[in-house]
This record gives C-alpha cells, sequence and structure tokens, in this order.
C-alpha cells in the first residue's frame, strides 16, 4: 500500500517536473515541501547565529535559492537538498564574518534533523496543529490577539472589530498585520515536533 | 541572485503581512491588484514571504472549523487566575486600608512580611494604588511609614507597578541593588550575588544598595534591563516583547525564544519540586521557543522528548534529560 501510494507520488512530481513550473505548482510546492523545514532550518542556523534576524535573512536566501532551483528542475527529495543549500550558505556566511569554526556547522546530525518522509498520524497532527495555534495565539499582545480572533473567530468585518474594540479601522488594520507577520514567524519558524 | 534578496527578512516580511492584510480590507481595487501583482513579480524573496504569511494566516481558519472554545478576553483587567487569588488579594487591600488608618496617627514603621512557596504567585495591592506581584519561591517585607515607603526584596522576583509620589519615595532594595521609583512598572529579580530590573514603563533610578546620593546609580528607561553584581552595572536596551516575556509569569506563564535548553530548564526549577536535570552539555545548549504554564513540567518534557527527541528518565525526585 506504501508502496503503492509513493509510486503515485512519484509519477505526479515527474510529470511536474517535465513541464515548466507554473506559480501556483509552485507555491503549493513550496508550503508542502520547503515551509515545515523552517524549524529545523532555523535550527540549525541559530546553533551558529547568535542573532534571529541573521537565521532569519539565511532562511530567505535558502527559500529564494531552493524555488530558483525548483522553477528549472524539481529536486527529490526535498529536505537534503534544501539542507545542502542550507549548509553552504551558512558556511559561506560564517567564512565571511568568522563567526564558528566551521566544524560547528557541519554538525548536521547532531540536531536529530531526520530526513525521514513524515508519516503522520493525522489525529495527532490535528491536536497538535491546534496546540501550535492555541501557544502561537497566546504569545501575539493581547489587543492583537482580540482582533485577531474577532476576524478569525467571529469572522467580524473591520467595521465591526473597531467597532467592538473602541478602536480606528486603522489600528485594526494595524493590529491585524502585526498578528500575520508574528503568526507566521509561531506556525512556521518554531519546533513542530513533527515526528516521523 | 535575486536583488530584492538583499533586503532583510523582516523587512519583506513585513511587507508581505501588509500586503496580505490590505488584500482583505474592504475596498480592494483593480489598482491595487496590479501594484500587488507587481510587488510579487519583483522577487522570489518577496513570494516566497507572502506564500509563508498567507499559509500561516489560513492555518489560523482552522480555529473556527475545529469549533476551538477559546474567546477573546474582555479588555478590562488581565484576568486574575484563580477566585482564591482574588480573596488573598482583597484580604491584604482590607489589612492594608487598617494599616494606613494607624499610619495616619502615628509616623511610627508598620513592617509586613509576605512570602511564597516554590510555584506560588501573589499579589499585594495597597490603599496608595501601588501593586506588588510575588512570583515563586519570594520574601519580601514592606514598611511604609509617612516619609516613605520602603521594599525589601530579601528573595526571588517581584514586579512593581508603583503610584508615583515624589513625597512618598518608594525604594527596593535587593542584595546588592537599590532601586528607587521615579513613577513606574519593573520587574526586580534577586538571585545569589546580582540583582536584576527590567524597567516597564516609567522611570527607575538603580543605584547600589548602601550608597547614598553620590554613589554610582543608572537612570533606566522603559526596555532597559540593568544586572547589578554590586560592584558594577550592566544595562542593555530589550525589544518590549522580550520584555514582556519576562513577566508573562504574571499569567502563570513562562515564554522562551531560542532560549538554551539549560536556561529554560533553570526557569522551570524555580516553580516546581520536581527538579529537571539536564545530563549532557551538549544537550543544554539545544534552544527551545514555546510558551508553557508554570507548573505543566510535563508539556515541557513533552517537548524536549519529542521535539528536540531527547531522552527523558522521571526518577520521582528529579526528572533527567539526555541524548
Amino acid at each position: 500500500m506504501t508502496d503503492g501510494s509513493d509510486r503515485g507520488r512519484n509519477e505526479t512530481e515527474r510529470n511536474r517536473s517535465d513541464a515548466s513550473m507554473t506559480a501556483p505548482d509552485l507555491e503549493a510546492w513550496f508550503v508542502r515541501e520547503v515551509l515545515p523545514l523552517e524549524p529545523a532550518l532555523m535550527q540549525f542556523f541559530r546553533r551558529s547565529l547568535h542573532n534571529r534576524a541573521d537565521a532569519d535573512d539565511l532562511c530567505q536566501d535558502v527559500y529564494v535559492r531552493v524555488c530558483e532551483a525548483a522553477q528549472k528542475e524539481m529536486p527529490h527529495p526535498v529536505a537534503p537538498f534544501v539542507f545542502a543549500v542550507a549548509r553552504n550558505l551558512l558556511i559561506n556566511r560564517v567564512r565571511r564574518d568568522q563567526i564558528v569554526p566551521i566544524e560547528a556547522v557541519a554538525d548536521l546530525d547532531a540536531l536529530g534533523i531526520s530526513f525521514d518522509e513524515p508519516g503522520p498520524d493525522r489525529s495527532a497532527m490535528a491536536r497538535q496543529e491546534l496546540r501550535r495555534l492555541q501557544a502561537a495565539l497566546d504569545q501575539l499582545p493581547r489587543r492583537c490577539r482580540e482582533a485577531v480572533l474577532l476576524r478569525k473567530l467571529e469572522g467580524l468585518s473591520y467595521r465591526e472589530i473597531s467597532a467592538r474594540m473602541g478602536i480606528s479601522e486603522d489600528t485594526v488594520s494595524e493590529y491585524l498585520t502585526n498578528g500575520m507577520y508574528a503568526l507566521a514567524d509561531f506556525l512556521h519558524a518554531e519546533p513542530a515536533g513533527g515526528k516521523p | 541572485m535575486d536583488a530584492a534578496s538583499m533586503q532583510s527578512a523582516r523587512d519583506v516580511r513585513t511587507q508581505a503581512a501588509a500586503w496580505l492584510e490590505r488584500r482583505q480590507r474592504p475596498g480592494w481595487s483593480e489598482a491595487d491588484q496590479t501594484e500587488f501583482d507587481a510587488w510579487l513579480a519583483q522577487s522570489l524573496a518577496n513570494r516566497t514571504a507572502f506564500w509563508r504569511v498567507n499559509d500561516a494566516w489560513a492555518r489560523a481558519d482552522r480555529l473556527r472549523a475545529l469549533g476551538h472554545p477559546i474567546q477573546p478576553e474582555k479588555t478590562t483587567e488581565p484576568r486574575s487566575p484563580m477566585p482564591l487569588f482574588l480573596k488573598f488579594a482583597a484580604g491584604i487591600a482590607i489589612v492594608a486600608v487598617m494599616s494606613a488608618g494607624y499610619l495616619a496617627y502615628s509616623a511610627k514603621a508598620s513592617e509586613r512580611s509576605y512570602s511564597t512557596d516554590i510555584g506560588g504567585r501573589e499579589l499585594i495591592t495597597f490603599v496608595d494604588g501601588t501593586r506588588i506581584e510575588l512570583n515563586t519561591d519570594t520574601v519580601l517585607r514592606t514598611r511604609m511609614t509617612t516619609r516613605e515607603r520602603t521594599v525589601w526584596l530579601d528573595k526571588g522576583e517581584a514586579y512593581f507597578r508603583v503610584k508615583h509620589d515624589p513625597a512618598h519615595p518608594f525604594i527596593v532594595y535587593a542584595g546588592v541593588g537599590r532601586v528607587t521609583d521615579l513613577g513606574t512598572a519593573f520587574l526586580v529579580r534577586r538571585s545569589a550575588g546580582s540583582l536584576k530590573v527590567a524597567l516597564l514603563e516609567g522611570r527607575v533610578r538603580l543605584g547600589e544598595a548602601s550608597g547614598d546620593g553620590a554613589s554610582r546609580s543608572a537612570l533606566l528607561r522603559p526596555g532597559d534591563e540593568a544586572t547589578t553584581t554590586g560592584r558594577s552595572i550592566v544595562v542593555k536596551h530589550e525589544a518590549k516583547d522580550a520584555l514582556e516575556n519576562e513577566t508573562s509569569w504574571r499569567h502563570g506563564m513562562l515564554a522562551f525564544k531560542y532560549t538554551p535548553l539549560s536556561a529554560a530548564v533553570a526557569e522551570f526549577n524555580r516553580y516546581n519540586r520536581q527538579k529537571l536535570v539536564i545530563a549532557d552539555p551538549a544537550v543544554a545548549r539545544l534552544t527551545i521557543y514555546g510558551t508553557f504554564p508554570t507548573d505543566d513540567v510535563e508539556a515541557f518534557v513533552d517537548v524536549t522528548k519529542h521535539v528536540l527527541r531527547l531522552h527523558v528518565k522521571n526518577s520521582g525526585d528529579d526528572i533527567v534529560i539526555s541524548r
């Protein structure tokens, strides 16, 4: 059964990489295959870089390089390719800035980063996802969280949120923008615990 | 290589979030769409940043789909964690009212002592509106006279929200240091040989415990976090949310952002009798990101086990974490 689905999957992948990938394809692929690696990537970078912003920048560079490559030919399997790119970028960076001995960079295994395909237990993943969302919301500033919940849970319009919270619609915009930024950081960069 | 990837990730992500937000605002026009398409077309950095934030925002929709029970909080004061806690605060307020009445007739010192156990947290409210919140394992004494308000932090950590009154200075003595309030909310944490002060609002002056006006001192601004060993004062400026993380215990939570496991474990151990022990220095250097209830060691252990894939052994008295 696993064999069958794997074959099916490889089939689609091959078909897709035959034609040049359209933008929606690239997006779907990026979200499905690359984004889930962000916690591991960040953990990898953060061992050598003490500044969060530097790690974020490298992560952005990895995404750009990986997508550039994917536009020409779909890498398969994805994770080892992404980490090879990550390691090269990090080594360049570390050499340039003389941050840490190079040996520290090569230490991928020590992180326990696994390149196995995740064999997800769906219900556990749903629970996990909820816990993550809860944690992500918890770390938003109170008013910002309130605006996000009114929008997401109650589906209120900007005008309704503004009336409910007693703030201008511009402030609603501001809270939602900040909320989006923070949720993305938390949901993507924080270790997920996707256990293989 | 993409020219735009020269921009910092933070800038690009901020733009991406702003676009996502703008797109759902009422009145999104054809012209807006054109401008947005152009921004996307500019670079892969822009596109990946947008996909990233868009995916997170879409995932948050599951809150509704799964009928998640969380509700927006009321916009009044932060919720008190338990009725008992409220009762305690009310009791203290009454005591404080009574001693204030006493003070009106006498300049004699009224000294009181407060303490919390490991895992405990308590709020003291004074008649003048000043509030002190004691964190875990803390001992604190107050002396309120008609001339000045003095607090000794003998052990542990406390958060102060002081009603400023130039006629009645508010001073906190904590081991090697002394904090003088100049209108303020601040956090004082005392540990062996050092004292840390984080200023959230207003102004405070941090000086030597024994010093007079002329001695070494530092005037802190909001966002400053100062550490003193008695011989020196080091002040660094922290981002607002970093300081808010440090006061997350006031809501019963511990927040970690890429905190080394060793530091996170030390934090947890302040709140719980069953101690976490790290058996391997390599493990201590791993970092952790997340928010945990102060009393939920299990949630924390779960993360070390399943996310960091470490080995955890519970021996009753302590929990040993190793590779």
